[in-house]
């Protein structure tokens, strides 16, 4: 009897500590938000962090941009050829890259380049105690080191997409117009006409925005939450990076899902 | 790294980021059109509209001078009703016509704005009474069938056996 119900209690354990784990995530979620306060009073704190999700995180960001748009005009080009139609190559280079590529290669990077390195970071704080020593002096540790961390992730997202998309049309103008030679004057010409303010560019600075949040929420409770010893920071830091993958993939299905339903 | 640098550092980056997306909303997007400037609205009545969209430009000897705000369906009369935002700095006089156009073989519809002669412009809220409804692939297939298959084809030896078919 016992050994028949024992896969059903562990189903029940694993949902109860499931829903107890994701209460956690939103309150701490919730008290991120609601201790800001230092991470913008002491603007310092926010910088520091922006240097090291933001700026370190340019390298990787703009080389992939530009070889993602190099690659989209190669292969953009060969299948336009068969229609007749490479004027629109640079349409499609755009379209693709604001709507879909940039905000999504771009968190994905992010998140393995700059959210494995806060989850680390934090958990070894956690393993170290050093957080533990901050409560002891009366110091917040959400406010001190979580907060800035936090708003640190959603300012330089929307921008390192930005940055991103950015290379990615120098990169297919680079292929498309400089080494293929697509008339230059059709290629920005079908852009502007064919890319909109609203529908295209706001819509993917939204996107960008909601996957910075996601990214930096994940990889903060994650470190957060580690347990505090190196095999548990090694899972933890994995976690960070699969779990966000695939928020960002999700989130971005249900953002598209939303926004381009009317386009067509 | 000291605090300087650091400082100068991120301003770049925030810099560049602002630059990046200036220069998509300016370079690469369309916010610089019709959208942002003043417009005024006229409506028009289409016995049909093919594909035409919302937010389609509307043109004047193929120049942009408005885009079509809404599509409505008029159950008065049976037919579609186009809403169209036009630049404040283009007046129209009042009998100019519309047409539904296609741009290329595969293109895009667009809506062509013809200029009429009259002295009084078209102001908010007029309707342009002269229309011209999108081309149909299949009327005009079937258009073209049916013209030929009347006309007498002249030069085939087979002409008196064609017109006995066709009666």
């Amino acid at each position: 009897m016992t050994s028949l119900l024992q896969p059903l209690a562990r189903l029940g354990r694993r949902t109860v500590e499931g829903v107890s784990r994701l209460g956690y995530a939103a309150r701490f979620f919730l008290a991120i938000l609601l201790r800001s306060g230092t991470a913008f009073g002491r603007f310092g704190l926010t910088i520091r962090e922006l240097y090291f999700s933001g700026v370190l995180s340019l390298i990787i960001i703009l080389v992939s941009g530009l070889f993602v748009g190099m690659v989209l005009g190669l292969q953009g080009y060969e299948t336009l050829q068969t229609y007749g139609s490479e004027e629109v190559l640079g349409v499609l280079v755009a379209l693709s890259l604001v709507r879909e590529l940039g905000p999504v290669v771009a968190a994905l990077l992010f998140a393995s380049r700059a959210g494995s390195a806060i989850t680390a970071e934090i958990g070894l704080m956690k393993a170290t105690e050093q957080l533990a020593a901050m409560e002891m002096m009366a110091v917040d540790p959400i406010a001190r080191v979580v907060a800035p961390r936090f708003w640190a992730g959603v300012i330089s997202m929307p921008l390192l997409a930005g940055l991103f998309s950015a290379m990615g049309i120098f990169g297919g103008y680079l292929v498309g117009v400089v080494l293929i030679g697509v008339d230059e004057g059709s290629f920005w010409s079908q852009m502007q006409a064919n890319v909109d303010f609203e529908e295209d560019i706001l819509n993917g600075f939204i996107k960008s925005l909601v996957f910075g949040v996601a990214v930096t929420a994940i990889a903060l409770f994650e470190g957060y939450d580690a347990p505090p010893t190196a095999e548990g920071v090694s899972g933890a830091t994995t976690r960070t990076v699969v779990t966000s993958s695939l928020a960002i993939l999700a989130l971005d299905f249900v953002l598209t899902a939303f926004m381009f339903r009317g386009v067509s | 790294m000291n605090r300087a640098w650091l400082d100068i550092w991120v301003g770049l980056f925030v810099v560049a980021g602002i630059g990046a997306l200036m220069f998509l909303a300016l370079k690469v997007g369309s916010m610089n059109t019709v959208s942002s400037s003043e417009s005024y609205e006229i409506t028009a009545n289409f016995d049909n509209i093919g594909g035409l969209k919302a937010r389609a430009p509307v043109k004047s000897a193929g120049v942009v001078v408005g885009r079509v705000a809404a599509i409505g369906f008029d159950d008065k009369t049976f037919e579609a009703r186009v809403t169209m935002s036009l630049d404040k700095r283009y007046a129209f006089p009042k009998d100019s016509s519309a047409a539904i156009l296609t741009s290329g073989l595969l293109g895009e519809q667009y809506i062509g704005l013809e200029a009429g002669a009259d002295e009084v412009k078209l102001s908010n809220g007029d309707q342009v009474k002269l229309t011209q409804s999108a081309v149909v692939l299949e009327n005009l297939i079937g258009q073209f069938l049916y013209s030929k298959a009347e006309q007498p084809t002249s030069g085939l030896p087979s002409e008196g056996n064609l017109n006995e078919q066709a009666q």
